[in-house]
Formats: structure tokens, C-alpha cells, sequence
């Protein structure tokens, strides 16, 4: 690992190598949060303006044996621009780094101001406009996201739904420890797998964390890093899974809003009605998905990829999709 | 068997001396660690508080379930080979309170907070 110092030498050279107008950058700075990828904040000069910007870059080393769908950040960064040009809202991507940045795999994008802890946008006054409207808002990005252009993108896997259901099986096979209601979400999702639909571009993480927000709505769009082309339905299950409600369970859409208003607003951004048994079949998925993401995180600890107490802990976490299943599928 | 302090009662003075003199020395990313380590030995402090009674009524119900006694891994390494193979399922009362209890159990240690818990709760009343 480079010293921060070294850091800011190599990165005021890479902005000034692709900015052009850029003389130097000041207050770098590692942001918390990204297990996965580092982000960090920094601020250039362009043309005499202050430009405050975000650098997010892969850790380096090995890639992580147990993570193995994340694309690269260059893959992340293009998608980011298609993104935009479907119209959806996004960081500006400045540029991508290359081998002579010496700085690793990563990008540089603008930074968007906004919150992106759950805790605050359900909690804080600020954003008590931004709750109402936000379902409608997410609906209609989502509409957005299943338009955006995929060709060309060798990275971006092809994944059925129940070849989605399988990646996920097998994952869950390989850790051969008994998880009973997970086995039995297994057997319902094989059951009820959904038939017919587009093919279209996923986001992959759509929900709390990867979305800036302020007094005014959803800002940005951020964490392209598990995407697929697939049922862009499954976008709109996971935003609706229980974990992602922190505890306003009663606000299906993220804690905040109403399954009636997330399908209202994707029909109004264009992607047609909304088959509500499609999306009940995606949480139930994100349920057990999410158990599954736990495990994964826990084994990435257990099997001495990365010592961290965060990981290993978020193992405890699992039995929260098996509960939030058997209230979804047990009755 | 040991005597004083228990074990409850060592990581109850860890956790106190953890959260009062070390957590307010901290910043940014370790402290943030701290407040997940600390989360970390609350688990461990409600299972050996809730788990071994846990432990004994689940293997009671898996040996009701499945017909026979064994080790408690070993007997739920049998019972989702029986529902990965469908001999089991949910449709049966015994499995599916089994399934019930056995994970709210699970939530109680781990996060008894979380909402799901709240509703399974809910629902078993009703």
C-alpha cells in the first residue's frame, strides 16, 4: 500500500494528466465505508475553480476468491456514463486511471452532496419531503436503468432468473452449513420462478447506502458494481426487502415509501405496469439473498482473505433474512 | 469448573471497560469498529445466557421431528437434507413451528431488535 502522501503526489499528477485546466489537488482524504473498493475525497483546482471530487479505487491485491461477480472499475465507470445518458442520475465520471497513473484500478467522479445513511434520511426532518416523494422518484430511475444501453459490455453477465436463483444456490452450497429456512426458500423460489419479461440491464444493489439523498430527492445513483442484464423487476424487489426498511417495516420501499408509488413512478418513466407478484418473487429472493450476503461476508473473514471484526460479525446478521423469509413465504 | 468471576461476568467488565474508557479515546474508522466489536460481545454475552436452553428444546424438537435422538449439528445436518430432498416441508405443523421457534430463537441472540422478530411475533399471536 502506497503512503497517502505518495498518494497525493500520484493522484494531483493523474488529474492534471486527464483534467484538462487542472494545476494540483488539496484535502485528501479516505471516506469510511467500502469493504470491497476504497473512496476517497479530494479537491482540484480546474481553470481557478475549486472542484471538490471523488476518487473510488479497487484495494489492490488479490481479488477476493469469495466475491467473484463485481466488474471492473472501468466496466463501473462506463456504466456509470450510460447510465447518464439514459437519463438516470449519476456522478460525472472525469476519467478513468490508467497503468501510467500508477494509482491502480479505479475512477475519478464529481461528488455529489447529499446523505446516504438510512438511519438519517428516515429519521431527520430535513428530509421528510424527500420521503414522500422518493418511491415514485426510485420507480421511475428504475424505468431509466432497464432502458440503459448494454451493448458492447463483455463484463455485463446474461442472467435469467433462474440462473440468478442458481449463482446464488451455489454459493450457498459451498459454505455446506444447514440453514433450514433457507432451504426451504430454495424450493419456493424454484417454484414460483417468474416467466416471460425483457431482458434488461439490473443495477444489482439498488437500496440504502448506494443512492445520495437530499431535502429534494434521490441526487445520485452510486455502486454500480454488481450489475447484471436480466429481470430489471429484481431491482424493485430488493429496494422493498425488511433490511433494507430499518425498522419502518410498514414503509415497504426502503423504510420510506409505498409499493403503489415505487410501480407509479416506473410506469411513468416508461417501463410499463408493474406485475406486483414479479416484485414479491425479487424480495422474496432478496430475503434469502441477503442471508447468503452475510455468510459470504463472514467467510471472507473466517477463511483469512480479510481479518476484520465488521465481517465477521455481519455472519450474525443471516437469521434476519430467514425471519424476514418465513414472514414473507411461512404462513 | 472455575471459580469467580464467571465467564458472564469477565466479558461483562471487558464490555464496561471496552465502552467507557476505550471507545471515547477512538476515531473515524477504529471507533466505528469498536461500536461493531462491542455488538460483537453482546451476542456473545446473550448466548451463553440464552443458549443453552435454546440449544436443549431445539434438539427436542428435532428428535420429535426426525424420530430419533443425536447431536444437535447432527440432527439439523438431517433435517435440511430431508427438506432439500422434499421428504420434509413446511406444510407439516411440527417443521414449520420447529422453523418458527428455531429462528426467532436465533434473532433473540443475535439481533433482538430486528423488526422481522416483531413480526414473526406478531404473527404466531394471531
Amino acid at each position: 500500500m502506497k503512503t497517502s502522501e505518495n498518494m497525493e503526489a500520484l493522484l494531483s499528477r493523474a488529474v492534471q494528466q486527464h483534467m484538462p485546466g487542472a494545476s494540483g489537488i488539496s484535502e485528501l482524504r479516505r471516506l469510511t465505508g467500502g469493504a470491497s473498493k476504497e473512496t476517497w475525497s479530494f479537491h482540484a483546482i480546474v481553470n481557478g475553480k475549486d472542484e471538490k471530487l471523488i476518487l473510488r479505487r479497487g484495494r489492490g491485491g488479490d481479488p477476493d476468491p469469495v466475491f467473484t461477480i463485481d466488474v471492473s472499475l472501468a466496466t463501473e465507470a462506463l456504466l456509470m456514463e450510460r447510465a447518464s445518458q439514459a437519463g438516470v442520475p449519476v456522478p460525472e465520471v472525469k476519467f478513468v486511471l490508467n497503468e501510467i497513473d500508477r494509482l491502480g484500478e479505479g475512477f475519478v467522479m464529481s461528488f455529489v452532496v447529499g446523505e446516504t445513511i438510512a438511519r438519517k434520511v428516515l429519521r431527520d426532518d430535513k428530509y421528510a419531503a424527500a420521503r414522500d416523494m422518493m418511491a415514485f422518484q426510485l420507480g421511475e430511475i428504475l424505468a431509466k436503468v432497464a432502458t440503459m444501453d448494454t451493448s458492447g459490455i463483455d463484463e455485463l453477465a446474461r442472467v435469467t432468473p433462474a440462473e440468478q436463483v442458481d449463482r446464488v444456490r451455489n454459493i450457498y452450497q459451498s459454505f455446506d452449513e444447514p440453514f433450514a429456512v433457507i432451504e426451504l426458500a430454495f424450493k419456493w423460489l424454484d417454484a414460483h420462478l417468474p416467466t416471460g419479461g425483457k431482458m434488461a440491464m439490473a443495477h444489482g444493489d439498488f437500496r440504502h447506502g448506494n443512492m445520495i439523498i437530499g431535502p429534494d430527492g434521490v441526487r445520485a445513483i452510486i455502486d454500480w458494481e454488481i450489475p447484471h442484464v436480466g429481470d430489471p423487476i429484481e431491482d424493485l424487489g430488493w429496494v422493498c426487502t425488511n433490511v433494507w426498511r430499518f425498522g419502518v417495516s410498514d414503509k415497504p420501499v426502503g423504510g420510506f415509501g409505498t409499493r403503489e408509488d415505487l410501480f407509479a413512478g416506473y410506469e411513468a418513466g416508461g417501463g410499463g405496469t408493474v406485475d406486483p407478484g414479479r416484485v414479491h418473487f425479487w424480495e422474496v429472493f432478496g430475503c434469502l439473498n441477503w442471508g447468503i450476503i452475510c455468510m459470504m461476508m463472514t467467510r471472507r473473514h473466517l477463511l483469512g482473505h480479510t481479518q476484520s471484526v465488521e465481517l465477521v460479525t455481519i455472519g450474525r446478521r443471516a437469521m434476519e433474512g430467514e425471519i424476514d423469509l418465513l414472514n414473507l413465504i411461512g404462513a | 469448573m472455575q471459580n469467580r468471576p464467571t465467564a458472564a461476568e469477565l466479558l461483562d467488565a471487558v464490555k464496561t471497560f471496552l465502552n467507557d474508557s476505550v471507545k471515547p479515546e477512538l476515531m473515524d474508522h477504529t471507533a466505528f469498529n469498536m461500536m461493531v466489536a462491542l455488538k460483537s460481545l453482546d451476542i456473545v454475552q446473550r448466548e451463553l445466557e440464552l443458549g443453552p436452553e435454546f440449544a436443549d428444546t431445539e434438539r427436542a424438537r428435532l428428535t420429535d421431528i426426525l424420530g430419533h435422538d443425536g447431536k444437535i449439528g447432527d440432527l439439523n445436518a438431517e433435517l435440511n437434507e430431508r427438506l432439500r430432498a422434499g421428504t420434509l416441508c413446511l406444510d407439516d405443523p411440527k417443521v414449520k413451528a420447529h422453523l418458527i421457534e428455531t429462528t426467532k430463537a436465533k434473532v433473540q441472540i443475535d439481533q433482538p431488535k430486528y423488526s422481522g422478530l416483531r413480526h414473526a411475533e406478531e404473527k404466531t399471536n394471531t
